[in-house]
């Protein structure tokens, strides 16, 4: 195959991944979207495998290497619960970050890579060798603590290392000055120990950056590492010389940047706040600032029974899920209510706030897998308008998404956030296992509203008893 | 001392609520208190001496005893002063009062030493006094009466029909006025099937009365008619001009007119005239529920129901009693919550606490002094801003991005856009801007084509993204062996070994990614 051929064959791939993305528009042209986007890599490979910088000496040990990597890919895809999908997406994303590594190293101790460049060409490429190396190694460590925090390997409290943003600061020092040395070094061995030095670095700022930020900021870092992931590739293929590379990367990378920033917006937080790490640390002690005015009212408990009696009466009914569905797996509980409810007519309808579970689209992913049809799925804005003719508006297992201090408490440290209006329906039940209050640490004035009732308990256990009640 | 709570057969003619009932007697006994009832109390609202006994009230024959046993009195009805001169020494007395209305009243209970809590005075702004708010509760049982007693005289079904004796056309009634007893009527009038319509002076219920059922009529001028308390204000001469034309385009149409319109301290504004209704179809309705105030027509006549141009105009005052065992209970609902305020210990011993603003509000004589009227209450500032400013942001939330930057931001962001491709053209050799301007036109590619992937594909997304990231594997491909194998020194080894981890470590996502994606998207169905 000529290179000529190649490009085309690249540029088609482009176009291929392009529509696989555009597919996800819609869930009806997603599923073909999927299938563009295994076309397009398929297409991807051959070409090169074909092309003219592959000899065929290379065949078995690609051939191996796929055969070994696809079938464990296989395996995880076919065995993972979805509840585990952010974990498995940041394990993956690791991968990328790891390969990218790699794929650098091997092309700085390649002389022919580097051969017929002018100085400042050389330049550019050792500059590229090396930025593709440290997004890589801060991707895979990073992605790596970010899996062990979603597994439950580690501890999801944030770590607060004292003088961290010093410690990064340092880092970067080391990253810069290690890099001055790259560039102006005589020999690959000397090149290589500066290359050491800042991948070193690199990998423990992915892990210091991902330990500081807490479980619930989760959905921005699992996007930003995506992000990553892509400049990743994009680097490498500035290294290459390789268009499809840079132009996959760019689509990866603005996308994984995209899911951040609707996430920071969906928390009304910075971006950089988040990545600093910690909640409100800029502000002091968080936890009670907006607490001063003690919420009013009472908490009042509610049976299963209760419950069950006030949705037979319901007209209409919204369930806001939150990241307590995904923990006790109840959403295939979830799903046997609504159906339940749907036949006795009523209407029954998903809010999902953006930043509910632990990565962005958690909860419609695992709605989807309890069989929950996607058009009764809604988001924020679509169902917000409607609590206020809602008849009963059931919270499980969410928190802060549900806050009405968000929008009555100036001072709280979730002032602004969008939140899901459920105390404007006529009657709001939360579900949860205690009165704990939840990820910003902020009490939630909801609990104590005189429309809104508790119904405490493990979130499967409870819908169970619901449905078997309401049954008869 | 456990106190006692009295409950005297109302003495007012035709007024046959009670104001506890048995079910909420049990509620109070468990509050600590003690309750009795004077025989045949309950009589008119259907619950009998012996429902009482059963949840452990006294039954005292005759209102001179149970009126001198009672530490406490509920009642109903404004009491007559003869009532008050049977009560006892010191006692305390919760029922409507209208302290504005009746001053005589005010003095001969404060000669007493009396403590009089007023529940026509609770301050309703307060969202906890809800709870306690008999004016609602009552206003919203006549309003529904009103709508009964409507259908009661009028001579047609309310909704439309088509049966096999012919087509039925729908009753239009019109709402003058949309507070509480106004949206009550409005919804049961829309839940009877009638057409609907409803106005207020106050532009802020539209929403209310779309909620119910019913469409919404605005007069055709602009003035912001909100008064104090949830009540409407004295409206200017040339609204009321317009707000005429309105009414009497509406008696023209319309089967059925309900009015509800009061003003606090003032007689019922005169909204329909005689002309308008003789301009009325002959068979229709009035029910006018400011008859005792005067009436909202010129032609009512309180208390009575009569037949005017062939208009039948019922001017009854005494709605809440044609519905007295729903008023009763919502009224001893509203007491008992009242009552809970005053006894948070459960002992059955009250406490008039003056620093509770809402027990403050209620309270127009305390131990003979006469409180009233209460200083305004000090609302804390409207949450209703931030809540406003809040919104904005999450309206703006979805496709597309949100509000343009401020032009400084955007100044900035392009100034340093600016000097960085200055920068980057100036030293950057040709071939690297080739690469270059592929990858910021990629960005914007990539930024276009996310903004309308739908939130609920997030996951997908990003799985198949991770997944077409791994295109990385093309740089490990080539790396494997290359054909130009001139090379002088290449550590052929090392590299072969690094690239067959990197294909085998992109195998796995890019299979995995791609299987998971497809796994996960045949699971969105309809």
């Amino acid at each position: 195959m000529s290179s000529s051929l190649v490009s085309v064959a690249y540029i088609g791939a482009i176009i291929l991944f392009i529509l696989s993305l555009g597919g996800l528009s819609n869930p009806e042209s997603s599923r073909r979207g999927n299938l563009y986007g295994m076309v397009g890599m398929l297409l991807a490979v051959l070409a090169t495998v074909f092309g003219p910088r592959v000899t065929m000496d290379g065949l078995p040990w690609i051939l191996g290497a796929l055969l070994v990597g696809g079938s464990v890919g296989l395996y995880a895809a076919r065995k993972v619960q979805m509840t585990q999908m952010p974990e498995l997406v940041a394990l993956m994303h690791s991968m990328v970050g790891l390969a990218a590594c790699l794929v650098g190293f091997a092309n700085y101790i390649d002389p022919t890579a580097a051969l017929n460049l002018s100085s400042a060409e050389k330049a550019i490429h050792e500059i590229e060798v090396y930025l593709g190396i440290l997004i890589g190694a801060v991707t895979f460590s990073g992605s790596l603590i970010a899996f062990g925090k979603l597994s439950g390997k580690i501890g999801g409290k944030p770590l607060l290392l004292p003088g961290r943003h010093w410690l990064n600061l340092l880092g970067l020092l080391i990253v810069i000055v290690s890099g001055y040395q790259f560039l102006h070094a005589e020999t690959i061995h000397m090149g290589m120990l500066a290359l050491a030095v800042m991948t070193v670095i690199a990998l423990l700022f992915g892990i210091h950056m991902v330990m500081a930020i807490g479980g619930a900021d989760m959905p921005v870092v699992v996007s930003m590492l995506n992000s990553y992931s892509g400049w990743a590739a994009a680097a490498t293929g500035f290294m290459l010389n390789n268009d499809l590379l840079i132009v996959t990367g760019a689509l990866v990378g603005s996308s994984g940047a995209i899911l951040s920033y609707i996430m920071c917006r969906a928390m009304n937080r910075n971006f950089i706040s988040v990545i600093a790490g910690g909640f409100g640390t800029g502000g002091g002690s968080p936890a009670k600032s907006g607490g001063d005015a003690q919420p009013e009212g009472e908490v009042v408990p509610i049976s299963a029974a209760e419950t069950a009696e006030l949705l037979d009466s319901a007209k209409s009914v919204i369930i806001v899920p939150g990241y307590g569905m995904a923990v006790a797996q109840a959403q295939h509980a979830v799903n046997e209510l609504t159906q339940l409810l749907r036949e006795k007519g009523v209407n029954v309808r998903f809010g999902i706030h953006p930043v509910a579970g632990r990565m962005p689209g958690h909860m419609n992913v695992l709605l989807a897998e309890a069989k929950v049809p996607y058009d009764i799925v809604m988001e924020m804005d679509e169902v917000n308008a409607d609590f206020p003719d809602t008849d009963v508006a059931i919270v499980i297992g969410a928190n802060d998404i549900v806050n009405p201090a968000a929008q009555e408490v100036p001072g709280s440290p979730i002032a602004g956030m969008p939140v899901l209006e459920v105390w404007k329906a006529r009657t709001s039940i939360v579900m949860k296992r205690s009165m704990a209050s939840g990820y910003a640490g902020v009490e939630n004035p909801l609990f104590y509203k005189e429309n809104n009732r508790m119904l405490f308990g493990d979130a499967k256990k409870v819908i169970e008893e619901v449905i078997k009640s309401l049954q008869h | 001392m456990v106190m006692l709570i009295g409950i005297p057969r109302e003495t007012l003619p035709g007024e046959k609520r009670v104001a506890t009932v048995p079910e909420i007697v049990e509620k109070l006994v468990k509050l600590g208190f003690k309750v009795a009832i004077e025989s045949g109390a309950g009589e008119a609202a259907n619950f009998s001496d012996d429902a009482y006994r059963a949840v452990g009230a006294e039954i005292i024959a005759g209102a001179p005893q149970l009126w001198a046993a009672s530490d406490i009195v509920f009642k109903v009805a404004v009491p007559t002063s003869a009532e008050v001169n049977m009560m006892r020494e010191g006692g305390t007395l919760i029922g409507f009062v209208w302290p504005a209305q009746n001053p005589e009243l005010m003095q001969q209970l404060a000669a007493k030493k009396a403590t009089v809590l007023a529940i026509d005075c609770l301050p309703r702004q307060l969202s906890r006094a809800q709870k306690m708010d008999a004016l609602t509760s009552q206003a919203s049982v006549a309003g529904y009466r009103a709508v009964i007693e409507a259908a009661n005289v009028f001579g047609r079904y309310f909704n439309g029909q088509i049966t096999a004796a012919g087509k039925v056309p729908p009753a239009k009634v019109f709402i003058a006025g949309a507070g509480v007893a106004g949206l009550a009527a409005i919804g049961t009038a829309a839940g009877l099937g009638a057409i609907v319509r409803a106005n207020d002076t106050r532009a802020e219920v539209a929403d209310q009365v779309k909620s119910l059922g019913g469409e919404f009529v605005k007069v055709n001028y602009e003035e912001e008619g909100s008064g104090g308390g949830g009540y409407a204000k004295v409206m200017s001469e040339g609204f009321l001009q317009a707000q005429r034309d309105m009414y009497a385009q509406q008696a023209r149409e319309v089967d059925i007119i309900i009015t509800t319109a009061l003003i606090p301290g003032k007689p019922a504004p005169r909204l329909i005239t005689a002309e308008m209704v003789q301009s009325m179809k002959p068979g229709s309705v009035i029910v006018d529920m400011a008859a005792e105030r005067g009436g909202n027509c010129e032609l009512t006549e309180p208390g009575k129901a009569v037949v005017k141009h062939g208009v039948t105009i019922v001017g009854y005052t005494d709605l809440n009693s044609r519905l007295a065992r729903q008023s009763s209970t919502l009224y001893g609902t509203n007491l008992f919550r009242l009552a809970e305020e005053l006894c948070k210990t459960k002992d059955g011993i009250i406490n008039v606490n003056m620093e509770d603003d809402a027990i403050r509000g209620l309270t127009v004589v305390k131990n003979g002094e006469v409180t009233w009227p209460a200083p305004a209450l000090k609302m804390p500032a409207p949450a209703a801003k931030p809540a406003v400013a809040s919104k904005a942001p999450a309206a703006a939330h979805g496709h597309g991005s949100g509000a343009p930057m401020s032009a400084r931001s955007l100044a900035l962001v392009f100034g340093l856009g600016a000097l960085l491709f200055l920068l980057i053209g100036a030293y950057a050799p040709a071939a690297f801007l080739g690469h270059f301007t592929v990858f910021v036109l990629a960005c914007f590619v990539g930024y276009m084509v996310v903004w309308n992937v739908t939130p609920a594909l997030h996951t997908p997304l990003m799985s198949v993204t991770n997944a077409i990231s791994s295109i990385i594997v093309i740089g490990a491909l080539v790396q494997i062996s290359p054909s130009s194998l001139f090379a002088f020194d290449r550590p052929d080894g090392w590299i072969r070994g690094l690239a067959v981890v990197a294909i085998a470590l992109t195998a796995v996502n890019m299979f995995g990614g791609f299987a998971v994606t497809r796994r996960m998207l045949s699971m969105f169905r309809k």
